[in-house]
């Protein structure tokens, strides 16, 4: 017998789409973080409404990982069609609670995990007469055996559920008889297991949220002042435009009149839903869409408008796997390189990383600053294992800052002024005045177009004005570097150093733990937007030899990289890809690592 | 100051001139620019509440060619509407007038044309239809009809979009044909187009005059001067002013928007109720199967909704609200967010 595994395990729950396991698996999740032991959920997807198999992970960890784990310890197998797979999958010494009537035979049979039968669907006709509520009773069933299997009381699981039905609370009695049900069978007819407990912690989880990052997002462009949404259907970005949604219902409404303050608009499509950000950023107000690859794709002629027009905007795109329609349920970071320089021409964008809930929220809200402050299209690259999971936060502040709405020349700031042209670099910054339509002076009004312009907004195709043009947008570009979300760097001088972005982040914490336990201590700079900052240089100058992970096929901010530093320094990077669609776990990155740093001289370019 | 040469917001008419047009002598768009500028001179608007908008073509050039103070924005081949959406919602206060073109509403555009309507954004959207790509060198566009010539004979075999009776059948709020040499309907048109509240769609048939005004295209003068079929003699009434035209008792129906001012229609050789979204609809269908082009007010529906209105919009425009007004409140906040 196995010592036992206190709050560090991962369960996989198997079953078929649509049968409205995601309630208790949030349920389970949320139980065991209610125990004050942190937890990482997972949900991996399929692209379809109903009858595609389904897993959800929950990761049990005390010390507190965010990521994906590649190990699954037990196994709630509800789906036929993959329960072969499925036992293959456990780990050896884990365990496998099943319905009674697979056959445990053959392959499915092992002798180093543990099966725990139990008859859920004749539990569920027995006791839930509704038929069309049974499927999702059956899912609770399994909330209660697990429950009583690992060690989370009743109490904690009818506080989960609770949260989980607080909007329905009609729904709690029927799915707790459904968890009391799946610990009575469990208490009656299972063996006691104690090699997977779920014991309370103390100081993980106090003061810890639990969220989306897509929700987390909604949050930030409320609190940021959007007033302007529009938006086309996809996955895995709707979640963050219906939760604007709710919150505009409840917070941008007067109560007394009705009337908004706020317009959501859901367009024909993408490039339609970009055309609406920019027409509003244009007069004067902050407006966002978002989206995924796909969706950027459309947008691609609106964002090289918006940079050259110089028309603030802001655009999320969470991510998922491409290319084309590719995997629209799993997660890749595949749009970086595209969204840098989504459009024709020479065109280059801000872009924002964010690899928490925290930054979801705080990125999205100085993406509205840094669109008006530099009048120009901010993209927010979050992905579907950001936006879709529900992750654990810290509180999200509130904001103390007033908005930053850039230089917007008012109708005082004109009546002082003899003279002044929209494109100019009063400043010495590369950002120019602009004015808003409605404002009353008639020195306001200018002429905004995709074409060639000179500083006075005239259309030019005069060689001189065009690249003048040109070097000022790279010159803004340029300031932006030390104005966007600079990176975090654990920097204690070792020759090795890694770069990530994004989700990235949570399997490097987990990867350089254990790499360090192996003896090889690693530094970690986290690049948090686009332009670089100087900082990145300055930590690769810093090393012999650094890993940039990303989860894409290509390298792509491997390509950004060496395209933007110095040619010494390129030779030291070396790029690190993962893009199987589920998010990357630990192994992932400590694999390669010690492969290459086994013969480091071989790995280097 | 003498207000004979001032409009009713005491502007000169100078205000509402643009730059020199860089369009072909003769192009049926200088003349819709120039009823523009009349028009709005006269309507009285605001040049700091306009906001000229198109997208991309010969016709999308012209919003430099009048009201030159008034801020523009000459956006992408097709996709005004959104920008014009977007710009409305930020600031219901402005006055959007977006100029098009058949190839920049028809073909690339017609998706976003159709939403707009979809929509009735408040604007007036200008369709300067002449049948072809003149910044292209006279290629047919989805307006040109079947069995029309290009100069060098090549005959178009596709049927024309008629955007009339699309918008017709979106349930567009306001739709009116013109042609750009007939200022006397087009003046009345485009202030009634101000007036209403909602989408205001006008397609102007405007030829080419470089690649599209030969014998065997039917978007030339003298086709359309052959052809054109009025429906009445629109006459437009400002709110502020008293109706002082004398008429028979049912030869005029009266237009009443939402400001106040007025549309008379005076009958010409036969009845038409513009109030008729059927009707609209058949005479749409008759004229184009007699190979004629109808023109004047063909439907109006002035107590349909605007966007900003089913919105629900604040009337303060949305961009001059700022945190106070736009952050949840700190104890909502600690509400909302607490684990």
């Amino acid at each position: 017998m196995p010592h036992a595994r206190v709050n560090d395990f991962t369960i996989r729950v198997a079953t078929v789409n649509g049968s409205g396991s995601q309630s208790s698996n949030l349920v389970l999740s949320n139980a065991v973080f209610r125990l004050g032991v942190p937890v990482a959920p997972k949900n991996v997807f399929p692209s379809n409404i109903e009858g595609l198999p389904t897993w959800f992970d929950v990761r049990i960890t005390s010390k507190g990982y965010r990521c994906r784990t590649r190990d699954v310890d037990v196994l709630v197998a509800l789906n036929a069609t993959t329960w072969r797979d499925d036992v293959a999958g456990v780990k050896a010494g884990g365990m496998i609670v099943h319905e009674s009537a697979y056959p445990v035979s053959g392959e499915t049979q092992r002798d180093d995990v543990t099966y725990f039968a139990v008859p859920f669907t004749e539990i569920g006709k027995k006791n839930f007469e509704n038929g069309d509520l049974r499927k999702y009773l059956v899912n609770m069933l399994y909330v209660g055996v697990l429950a009583e299997l690992v060690g989370v009381d009743e109490a904690t699981i009818e506080a989960a559920v609770k949260a989980q039905f607080r909007n329905k609370p009609a729904a709690v009695e029927t799915n707790m008889n459904a968890v009391k049900l799946g610990i009575a069978y469990a208490r009656e007819h299972l063996p006691k297991q104690d090699a997977f407990r779920v014991e309370r912690m103390t100081g993980k989880t106090d003061g810890t949220l639990f969220m989306e990052g897509n929700r987390a997002a909604a949050l930030g462009c409320i609190m940021g002042g959007c007033t302007v949404a529009a938006w086309y259907p996809i996955t895995p970005s709707s979640s963050l435009c219906e939760s604007f949604i709710a919150l505009a219902q409840r917070y941008r409404v007067d109560p007394k009149t009705g009337a908004k303050n706020v317009a959501i608009i859901q367009a024909e499509d993408e490039l339609a839903a970009a055309g609406i950000v920019f027409g509003a950023g244009w007069a004067g107000a902050r407006a966002m869409t978002s989206t995924s690859g796909p969706g950027i794709s459309l947008m691609a002629e609106y964002a090289g408008f918006g940079y050259y027009a110089e028309i603030p905007g802001v655009i999320f795109d969470v991510q998922r796997a491409g290319p084309s329609t590719g995997l629209p349920t799993r997660t890749m970071q595949g749009d970086v390189a595209f969204a840098y320089t989504l459009s024709h021409g020479d065109t280059k964008h801000l872009v924002l990383l964010p690899a928490t809930v925290e930054e979801a929220y705080a990125f999205a809200m100085e993406a509205f600053d840094l669109a008006d402050r530099f009048q120009t299209p901010v993209f927010v690259l979050s992905d579907l294992d950001l936006g879709m999971n529900a992750w654990m936060s810290a509180p999200l502040p509130y904001p103390e800052k007033p908005f930053d709405r850039g230089k917007v020349l008012s109708t005082a700031d004109l009546a002082k002024l003899d003279t002044w042209g929209r494109y100019r670099d009063v400043d010495g910054d590369g950002i120019p005045y602009r004015t808003l339509p409605g404002t009353n002076h008639e020195n306001a009004g200018f002429f905004t177009r995709g074409t060639g312009h000179d500083e006075q907004a005239r259309y030019s195709e005069n060689p001189q004005t065009w690249k003048r043009g040109l070097d000022r947008l790279v010159h803004k570009h340029d300031t932006a570097r030390t104005r966007v979300p600079q990176p975090i760097a654990d920097d204690a001088k070792r020759p090795i150093g890694l770069i990530a972005y994004g989700t990235t982040h949570h399997a490097v914490v987990e990867a350089r733990d254990v790499l360090r336990e192996d003896g090889l201590e690693i530094d970690y700079l986290r690049v948090r937007a686009l332009p670089l900052s100087p900082d990145v240089a300055s930590f690769i100058e810093r090393h012999e030899r650094v890993y940039v992970v990303e989860q894409n096929r290509d390298g792509q901010l491997y390509g950004i990289l060496r395209t933007e530093l110095p040619a010494h320094l390129i030779g030291r990077l070396q790029s690190v890809r993962h893009y199987d669609g589920v998010p990357v776990d630990a192994h992932a990155i400590v694999e390669p690592l010690q492969a290459a740093e086994r013969e480091p001289s071989l790995s280097t370019e | 100051m003498s207000t004979t040469n001032v409009n009713i917001i005491g502007l000169a008419r100078d205000v509402y001139k643009g730059l020199p047009t860089t369009l072909c002598a003769g192009c049926g768009h200088n003349s819709i620019t120039n009823h523009l500028v009349k028009a709005l001179y006269e309507f009285g608007v605001d040049p700091h509440r306009l906001a000229k908008m198109s997208g991309i073509g010969c016709s999308s050039k012209t919003p430099a060619y009048f009201v030159e103070r008034a801020h523009g924005f000459n956006g992408l081949h097709g996709r005004m509407p959104s920008a014009a959406t977007g710009a409305k919602l930020a600031n219901r206060d402005l006055l959007v007038l977006g100029i098009s073109g058949d190839g920049d509403t028809a073909s690339i555009g017609l998706g976003q044309f159709c939403h707009m309507v979809r929509r009735n954004l408040d604007c007036t959207y200008l369709i300067e239809n002449n049948g072809c790509y003149g910044l292209t060198k006279g290629q047919f566009s989805a307006t040109a009809d079947a069995g029309s010539k290009q100069k060098n004979g090549t005959v178009n075999d596709y049927g024309a979009i008629d955007l009339c009776g699309l918008a017709i059948e979106l349930g567009a709020s306001f739709v009116a044909r013109s042609f750009s040499g007939d200022g006397k309907q087009l003046v009345p048109l485009l202030q009634a187009a101000f007036a209403h509240r909602g989408t205001a769609v006008l397609d102007i048939v405007s030829p080419c005059v470089t690649f599209n005004d030969h014998v065997g295209s039917t978007k030339s003068y003298a086709y359309v001067k052959e052809h054109e079929f009025a429906l009445h003699t629109p006459d437009f009434i400002m709110s502020s002013k008293e109706i002082e035209i004398d008429y028979e008792p049912g030869t005029v129906q009266d237009i009443v928007f939402d400001d106040g001012s007025h549309v008379l229609l005076r009958k010409l050789e036969r009845e038409y109720d513009p109030t008729s979204r059927v009707g609209a609809l058949q005479i749409v269908n008759e004229t184009r199967d007699r190979g004629e082009l109808v023109t004047g007010l063909l439907f109006v529906d002035t107590t349909a909704e605007d966007l900003c209105a089913r919105e629900d919009l604040t009337q303060t425009p949305l961009a001059q609200l700022n945190e106070n007004d736009l952050r949840i409140a700190r104890d909502d906040w600690t509400k909302l967010t607490s684990p």
